[in-house]
């Protein structure tokens, strides 16, 4: 029944009136297309989790041939670039500035140390804990060097078992293979809430919502109206991000186009749900706006497992992460281009996202119905 | 209030007004943000707590059992999963039911116990690479020290005395909390200057504005009135939140720290404002200020230290305030940072600052003629 209203040529004129009203305003070009490629660009280039050549100092405070050895396994790992030094005071004031994330004191009686009936500690590791995943790093793998360089000295006990690790999906470990699919999940989150809610609102700000709530035209064909051009709006979007992050960004898409466009279309029911809710709520563009961005794109960002591991959060955190629709989209995503077509991991997350988003188009409902009444 | 001229005073006011006397913008501007702070620091933990790992255990002998038995208590694993096939690995990383799985090959307890190097393998899902090359590194750590514990010599732990300076226990909440209220004020007080012209522009009320007896700067400092006040109350409260809720030290000094918070929303004020001038509508604004804080966010060493970008992009990042910003309120919390490298981070604001809230003046200006 629904549908048969919507075949009328009210609804083109809307959709009609409203994709005149996006081609016209540079401002929607920007946050759909070029916001994108520079968000994407900086998560291929900027923003880079990998470890590689973390500055660390190693103060040689002993000379003999075993601790120059063991300076010398330090410099080769690929994980640190060494600055070294015979003062501690020097390496220590370049840690204070920042320029060091550690550093590593080989003391002056190491030799005597290294003999296996002493006791205590053999060498001192230091980090800058103000950043502490980098602190992490540095210590875990100090300790590794160290444990590798003695497992190669002549008597030493050999190293019984090794671990081989093999990542999978994403071999050479690169960050930029799953944080250009996540960045997509942010840049549609920016275009579908954002973007809606502005609209939205501001209709509410001007009068003009009343004003087309007046004509003959349901409640149901304006909002379709509005939604479906900014649907096509997210789509076209979606389609130049992702052939970005395949020809320049050079991410594989190993999934099949058609999932891909089956999973974008189910996330932007609660993208432009939300955004809907936002602008029914609020009916002023600087509150949506403020809405958009505390409960679409900042949570976006934190809570969606993109950039900090969801299982590490605290649970009350954890619980919260479920109601975010980008959660779900993050994870799609990242299987779709890395993984695969993963239907059992896919059908989850689309039936979560378009739970939330029901969820989101009846509260909006229910708000749209109150305001009129008043 | 002497120094100000009548006119000014009074747009002053007319400013403060129209942002604060509604309650609903009122409580959208303070309560939001201290809600995400206590969230998104709880959030932001790139530690690793419970992972869940699939073990693919092939071998019946003692030394892998015991090493099994190693990693279910590890502090950072919730469960281990015991699969008994290749595609179980396969179906549940590609599920992501894990994110790791441990394959211990048939002969491992015999090839350690023979002196033979034992290899296990360890398959890690990629899409999660993040979280899974802290999860490698302490596996590794404990692997080492597990070796060493069975052929009796010191471990690991024992050989390498490590401490870490200014946060101690490596707690995520010293290090997140100042940076993610630095990223919240910033958001809130750019939206806020960003709406203030472009506002008046679309309902058409910046016309009365230009014809009333105030000169362009005058505009421009009252326009920056409201955001002042709100982004230095929030910046306030942010640090108090930091120091009373989340009990991170504060090692430095408040009154630099007050004084670079002040310059740095004046240059975060400027840039909103050079926004607003040439926009026509809220809505060119606001997009415009996304289009300018989501990318200087992740320029700005948050999420990743500056110093791992290309070298382009680094130049390009010297222009973020916030970068400036984040290093004040990070040092000055945690590393008792000296006033010259205060300082060092306060000029560079101080000329964004000039130069914007000029261009802003030089706008409005343009308007008039």
């Amino acid at each position: 029944m629904i549908l048969a209203s919507f075949a009328n040529s009210r609804l083109l004129a809307l959709m009609r009136k409203e994709s005149l009203q996006i081609v016209r305003d540079p401002s929607t070009a920007l946050i759909a297309f070029v916001l994108p490629v520079i968000v994407l660009f900086l998560f291929a280039y900027a923003v880079s989790l990998d470890i590689r050549q973390v500055p660390i100092g190693v103060v040689l405070e002993c000379d003999t041939a075993q601790s120059q050895s063991l300076a010398a396994a330090f410099a080769r790992t690929r994980y640190f670039k060494v600055t070294s030094a015979h003062d501690r005071n020097k390496i220590i004031a370049l840690l204070m500035r920042g320029e060091l994330r550690g550093f590593v004191v080989i003391p002056p009686d190491f030799d005597h140390r290294l003999l296996a009936d002493s006791t205590g500690g053999l060498i001192q590791i230091v980090t800058d804990g103000s950043q502490p995943n980098t602190a992490n790093f540095v210590a875990s793998y100090a300790q590794g060097v160290l444990a590798q360089w003695l497992a190669q000295q002549p008597g030493a006990t050999s190293v019984a078992a090794a671990l081989i690790p093999r990542f999978w999906f994403n071999t050479a470990v690169e960050s930029r293979r799953f944080l250009v699919p996540g960045a997509l999940a942010i840049v549609m989150t920016i275009i579908g809430t954002l973007l809606t809610a502005m609209v939205v609102a501001r209709e509410w700000e001007r009068g003009t919502m009343e004003a087309l709530i007046a004509t003959p035209v349901s409640v149901a064909e304006i909002l379709a109206g509005k939604l479906l051009p900014y649907y096509g709006l997210g789509m076209l979007a979606m389609l130049i991000a992702t052939l970005l992050s395949i020809y320049v960004f050079h991410v594989p898409l190993r999934g099949s186009w058609l999932a891909l466009f089956a999973v974008t279309s189910v996330f932007l029911i609660p993208a432009l749900g939300q955004g809907l809710l936002i602008s029914v709520l609020s009916k002023n563009q600087f509150i949506a706006a403020q809405f958009a961005l505390m409960s679409g794109y900042l949570p976006a960002f934190m809570l969606s497992g993109f950039l900090f591991e969801i299982d590490s959060m605290p649970w009350p955190v954890r619980m919260l992460t479920y109601v975010v629709p980008a959660r779900y989209f993050v994870t799609s995503l990242q299987t779709l281009f890395l993984v695969g077509d993963v239907w059992p991991l896919l059908l989850k997350n689309m039936a979560a996202m378009a739970g939330i988003g029901l969820v989101f188009f009846l509260i909006a409902r229910r708000g749209l119905h109150k305001s009129l009444e008043n | 209030m002497g120094l100000l001229s009548p006119a000014l005073r009074a747009l002053i006011i007319k400013e403060l007004l129209s942002v604060l006397r509604d309650p609903k913008s009122r409580m959208v501007l303070i309560v939001p943000p201290i809600m995400q702070l206590l969230i998104f620091s709880f959030a932001a933990t790139l530690d690793l707590n419970n992972a869940s790992v699939a073990v693919y255990n092939m071998d019946s002998g003692a030394w892998s059992h015991a090493w099994v038995e190693r990693v279910a208590h590890a502090s950072f694993v919730r469960e281990l999963y015991p699969v008994h096939s290749r595609p179980e690995v396969e179906r549940m990383i590609a599920q992501q039911r894990v994110t790791a799985a441990l394959v211990i090959p048939q002969t491992a307890s015999r090839d350690v116990a023979a002196g033979r190097p034992a290899q296990i393998q360890l398959i890690l899902d990629g899409r999660r690479a993040n979280a899974n090359q802290i999860l490698l590194a302490y596996l590794n750590t404990m692997l080492g020290n597990f070796n060493i514990e069975t052929g009796g010599g010191r471990s690991i732990d024992e050989l390498a005395v490590t401490r870490h300076w200014f946060n101690p226990n490596l707690l995520y909440p010293w290090f997140v909390v100042p940076g993610v209220g630095g990223i919240l004020v910033t958001f809130i007080t750019m939206l806020l200057t960003a709406l203030s012209i472009a506002r008046e522009r679309e309902l058409g009320t910046f016309d009365q504005l230009l014809v009333s007896p105030c000169t362009p700067l005058e505009i421009i400092v009252a326009k920056m009135a409201p955001a002042l006040v709100v982004g230095m109350v929030l910046g306030i409260l942010m640090a108090t939140v930091a120091v009373m809720v989340f009990r991170v030290p504060f090692t430095g000094s408040w009154t630099l720290l007050l004084l670079s918070m002040l310059v740095y929303i004046l240059s975060v004020i400027g840039i909103g404002l050079a926004i607003s001038a040439v926009c026509n509508t809220q809505q060119q604004a606001i997009l415009g200020t996304f289009t300018f804080v989501v990318p200087s966010v992740l320029m700005s060493g948050f999420a990743t230290p500056v110093e791992n970008m290309p070298v382009f992009l680094q130049w390009l990042a010297q222009g973020i305030p916030l970068k400036y910003y984040l290093i004040i309120l990070q040092g000055s919390f945690l590393k008792d940072l000296s006033p010259s490298m205060v300082w060092a981070n306060d000029w560079p604001m101080l000329a964004i600052a000039a130069v914007t809230l000029t261009t802003a003046t030089l706008f409005v200006r343009g308007r008039l003629q």
